[in-house]
């Protein structure tokens, strides 16, 4: 029993760093991990990997807000789209078999992943032309870059495509119980040409809140077992503590050839479980 | 000139931020103590403290189980601390921009709390 702890913990140690790192909540670690791995049943699975979407977001969050990488304009006015988009899902997918939803979403992520394929070069955003939105809703920043050494003053663009993707990403929080940082990371990379680590660290942190509104559902139904889920809380707060200081260093160019190949594989599984096919 | 009051307003931010940050510190070490405390017992002990392999689930019961000094029931009860730490931070960043006097912000804090409790209720 307490070798299993044990591995679960390390695994979960891994999880926390990459989804600290890429701004996801380290469910895509966490679940085929338990499942494959531990032979865990996928109620449990999604209830712990629900807990490493909190402890992700609030491990990574104090030193993403501390050092001013996380901008909470943007992430609290987000929000507003993801836990609406989040109520949506959970009715909807009370009515409806959640399988074209599935395969749409997933051909949208590929086709992020390839737009992004086009950004790989680029290290920061450039000149944006702001929003009218975005400068009502002060939705600019600036941050110190660790990686450039120097400070980054950025701003916000297309404010209602963002708006709109992070709707999406509450939908599918909704519908499926995860954080979905993949397409909100993409909502603010692409779409509002906010700087990726700035995009990432955003998306950590809000990830927290949509996940603790689905998290009070699946403890009340008994899916979240504490033998699971306490080495995954731990390890995750270990590993994403030490993500966010390592994602600092790094360069964004770095951060965004991880993030490509992550995108990919999440936009093909949901496609082929939008078609049926079992993983 | 220009550069110093920009500096001054950066300054303003990172306070608010600085407060943000700290009470997530709280909330994470607070929940990591008290899982880990539970975790401890659970192999100190070899059970969980309920019959079989069953826990608490229910918000009373897991109190409860919490200040029986049962595994599952502290563990379970380091878990829901950890599930309130990001919606207390929501809590805390609508009390920032009050005292910042941000009143569009408030606003929309308090929208997406509201929408975050109403999400209970939409719930299965």
């Amino acid at each position: 029993m307490e070798i299993v702890a044990l591995k679960i913990l390390l695994i979960a140690i891994s999880a926390g760093i990459m989804g600290a790192i890429l701004g996801l909540g380290g469910g895509i670690i966490m679940t085929p991990a338990l499942t494959f791995l531990f032979g865990v049943d996928i109620q449990y699975a999604i209830g712990a990997s629900l807990i490493s979407v909190i402890a992700t977001s609030s491990g990574a969050a104090i030193a993403y807000i501390r050092d001013g990488i996380t901008n909470i304009r943007v992430g609290m006015f987000l929000e507003i789209a993801t836990t609406v988009g989040a109520i949506t899902g959970a009715i909807i997918g009370g009515i409806i078999a959640p399988n074209l939803l599935y395969s749409i979403f997933g051909v949208f992520l590929v086709y992020s992943a390839i737009l992004m394929l086009k950004k790989v070069k680029q290290e920061l955003p450039g000149e944006v032309t702001e929003h009218p939105m975005a400068k009502t809703l002060k939705l600019q920043g600036q941050y110190y870059d660790k990686a450039l050494k120097k400070q980054i003053s950025y701003k916000a663009a297309n404010v209602y495509s963002g708006f709109g993707v992070m709707y999406g990403a509450g939908v599918i929080s909704g519908l499926l119980g995860i954080g979905s940082g993949s397409f909100k990371v993409m909502a603010m990379d692409i779409f509002m040409k906010l700087p990726l680590k700035v995009s990432s660290a955003t998306s950590n942190f809000m990830m927290g809140v949509t996940g603790a509104a689905s998290a009070a559902i699946y403890l009340y139904r008994g899916d979240i077992d504490p033998v699971i889920s306490a080495p995954v809380a731990l390890g995750v707060l270990i590993g994403s503590t030490i993500g966010a200081r390592l994602m600092q260093k790094l360069k964004s160019k770095t951060i965004r050839k991880l993030f490509i190949p992550v995108l990919m594989y999440i936009g093909m599984q949901m496609i082929l479980q939008g078609l049926g096919v079992k993983l | 000139m220009a550069e110093h009051q920009s500096e001054s307003s950066q300054h303003a931010i990172n306070k608010a931020e600085l407060f943000v940050s700290y009470s997530l510190r709280i909330g994470v070490l607070l929940s990591a103590t008290v899982i880990l405390v539970g975790m401890v017992r659970f192999f100190m002990t070899g059970e969980g403290g309920y019959i079989g392999h069953s826990y608490p689930t229910k918000l009373g019961d897991i109190i409860a189980g919490a200040f029986t000094f049962k595994p599952f029931g502290i563990i379970m009860f380091g878990l829901v601390l950890l599930i309130l730490t990001p919606i207390m931070r929501v809590g805390v960043s609508a009390i920032v921009f009050i005292t910042e006097k941000d009143w569009l912000y408030v606003g929309i804090s308090t929208i997406v709390f509201l929408i975050l409790v109403s999400s209970f209720f939409f719930g299965k």
